[in-house]
């Protein structure tokens, strides 16, 4: 059995105005997302800004209400549970955020942030607690003697160590990672690549990583979504999307990839440019009458695309 | 070659900090032509920045020291007063920003920042300045200049303030442009069209660019020839075939193998040791990229390393080069072996 099963989660937030602040309409930040994450798995979530990437995370972990569809962890519906019996499940589920700047609090010492998810789910003595954040720090290659330091006492790489330190405490089964390298420099953000698969190994996880990236996509996940104003436009594995890509859009994406060998360059530009007038000459072509997506439409066993039935 | 537009020679900038001197660009000397786009990569503290400040005068004069030449024109920049500075300023020397949410005035119309630098340098009648203005969004790829000129930043997206904030550093025909970062901020598929508009604007402009950035897919996407910095030195210098095929410096191959390629599969990545050191506690004497690679042996570097020509045109720092290899990697000698 899959660990996670989205199915047509929707995200919708109202617009308020006129008259008493009525609803008078919705942003679709999620519009119908579907996909189902197996055991040990990393899934890759990409697209540009304001896409709803995020949104589809934050909604799976709880931050964001779902307003429709369902989020199966583990079987229990997740997305209709009211908070006490959320919390059973939710400490299986944790987060590593975007910016190691501000998801720490700079005002608790590590031992303060990472004894955090412990002091909420166990009752622990000091004591206990105390060697269960040493084995961690230490377990993500932070000195023992840095649980009494404050965040700013740390540089990018080590905060967003910490922050992994945070998620890890309760052995979780799922990690949801939101942009988890995109504040880093390269060589910092290789360090937490590798850093994040050694102990995907460890422990087992799973991973949603979330990012705009798609060269860090590419080298970490399994398996990749591809949205697009909330919906899905492409599913598959890496393979699958990055070797053939098959709707327009994940075609542009795919192109706007800097090119690493110089002597290409302009083969490249030409590339793009050709897909770029192909967009927006057959962009219509890709949503049906109201302006949605279509429906993903299976391909092979592992790859689908949302594009007409009936193919174009 | 071509014509010489810009000529950095042993560039020194050292900031104030608690009363003592620290300098951030350690002794650069570079110097740009005509229709050349040169890159300056580097990991965020490396003094990138900090040269691209002092190039156009923007430093914070209080805390900043300047030494060296800056040669724009037959002119040392360092050493102008502000009033003619700024003769130079937005004319022959154009900025691009990282940041086009940040760049542009609010309160302005596009028309009127456009048009601006023109106010300043050019005289220009009120119907040629528009004319103008309307020509420069027509070049940055703006098909409905009209509409735009009369618009306000906030009705535009990121790419087109950065389309917008281009055109105003072409405005007055710069010979050399600089560029801080100018895709970082966007994202991936508006990275690629500003890239390939800046390689169209320079078959169509003959002015030098310096192009910041620690991306290196932009460099291989952009640039002619690249200085790759590092603690405030320059530690390669190549032109950028030379750099991608054979890149020698251990700073140069450890970045490059850092990068999450999309051609390479699941392999790990190289992580280079250690952090950046600020630049309070830097050591500036011997080779300052040697406690990031400590296996290899203290004699593989010079005392005090310079530049060192081993192609025309391939400047590598130290000697270390000669004997890097990744730690992963098997040695034949095993005398170089520390660890």
């Amino acid at each position: 059995m899959s660990l996670l099963n989205v199915n047509n989660l929707q995200v919708h937030f109202p617009i308020r105005g006129g008259f008493f602040r009525r609803v008078v309409d919705q942003v679709r930040a999620v519009d119908g997302v579907s996909f189902e994450l197996e055991p040990g798995e990393t899934y890759g979530l990409v697209g540009e800004s304001g896409c709803g990437k995020t949104t589809t995370g934050r909604a799976i972990i709880g931050l964001n209400k779902a307003t429709g569809g369902e989020v199966l962890f583990n079987g229990d519906n997740l997305a209709t549970m009211n908070g006490h019996d959320r919390r059973k499940h939710i400490r299986d589920i944790q987060m590593i955020f975007q910016d190691p700047y501000s998801s720490l609090n700079g005002r608790k010492n590590v031992l303060n942030i990472i004894a955090e998810p412990l002091r909420n789910f166990e009752r622990l003595s000091p004591k206990e607690e105390l060697t269960r954040v040493q084995n961690m720090i230490e377990r993500v290659g932070l000195s023992p003697e840095s649980i009494y330091k404050y965040p700013h006492q740390f540089s990018g790489g080590q905060r967003q160590r910490i922050g992994i330190a945070r998620a890890l405490m309760l052995n979780p089964k799922l990690i949801i990672a939101d942009e988890p390298v995109s504040a880093l420099d390269v060589s910092v953000q290789a360090q937490v690549l590798n850093f994040m698969q050694e102990i995907q190994k460890d422990f087992g996880l799973t991973y949603l990583f979330i990012s705009h990236d798609l060269g860090v996509i590419k080298h970490i996940c399994d398996r990749i979504g591809i949205m697009y104003k909330g919906r899905f436009v492409e599913e598959g594995t890496a393979e699958d999307v990055y070797n053939n890509p098959q709707h327009l859009y994940t075609k542009r994406l795919i192109a706007a990839i800097p090119e690493m060998d110089p002597a290409k360059r302009f083969e490249k530009m030409e590339l793009r440019q050709e897909i770029n007038t192909a967009y927006r000459t057959e962009y219509d072509s890709y949503f049906d009458k109201d302006g949605r997506m279509f429906d993903l439409k299976p391909l092979t066993p592992t790859h689908s695309v949302a594009i007409q039935q009936g193919g174009m | 070659m071509a014509e010489t537009v810009l000529e950095i020679e042993n560039l020194r900038t050292s900031f104030n900090i608690k009363g003592n001197y620290y300098a951030a660009v350690d002794g650069v000397s570079l110097t740009v032509h005509k229709n050349e786009v040169v890159a300056i990569v580097g990991e965020s503290g490396c003094g990138k920045s900090a040269l691209a400040l002092s190039i156009i005068g923007l430093h914070n004069t209080k805390t900043t020291k300047l030494e060296g030449q800056v040669n724009l024109k037959g002119q040392n920049l360092l050493n102008l007063p502000v009033e003619k500075l700024n003769k130079i300023r937005g004319k022959d020397l154009g900025m691009i920003f990282q940041d086009p949410m940040t760049a542009l005035n609010p309160l302005a119309t596009i028309g009127r920042q456009i048009a601006e630098p023109m106010d300043y340098h050019m005289k220009l009648s009120s119907a040629a300045k528009k004319k103008r203005v309307l020509e420069l969004l027509g070049q940055v790829g703006i098909k409905d200049a009209n509409r735009i000129y009369k618009q306000y930043p906030h009705e535009l997206s990121g790419g087109m303030r950065q389309r917008v904030v281009i055109a105003i550093a072409l405005a007055c025909n710069p010979v050399m442009l600089i560029a801080d970062e100018p895709t970082t901020a966007l994202d991936v598929t508006i990275q690629a069209q500003i890239m390939d508009l800046m390689k169209e604007l320079q078959r169509i402009t003959d002015s030098g660019i310096i192009l910041i950035t620690h991306d290196l897919g932009v460099v291989a996407e952009m640039a002619n020839r690249v200085a790759v910095m590092y603690a405030g030195e320059f530690v390669e210098i190549a032109d950028v075939n030379t750099l991608f095929s054979n890149p020698l410096h251990p700073y140069t191959r450890s970045l490059l193998s850092s990068i999450p390629s999309n051609m390479t599969d699941k392999e790990e990545l190289h992580v280079i040791e250690g952090i950046v050191p600020s630049i309070q506690k830097l050591d500036r004497e011997g080779c300052r990229f040697a406690p990031r690679i400590p296996w290899i042996s203290e004699d593989a570097h010079e005392d005090k390393p310079t530049l060192h020509e081993v192609e025309p045109g391939h400047f590598v720092r130290c000697t270390c080069y000669k004997k890097f290899h990744f730690p992963e990697e098997r040695v034949e000698d095993e005398n170089y072996v520390t660890t």
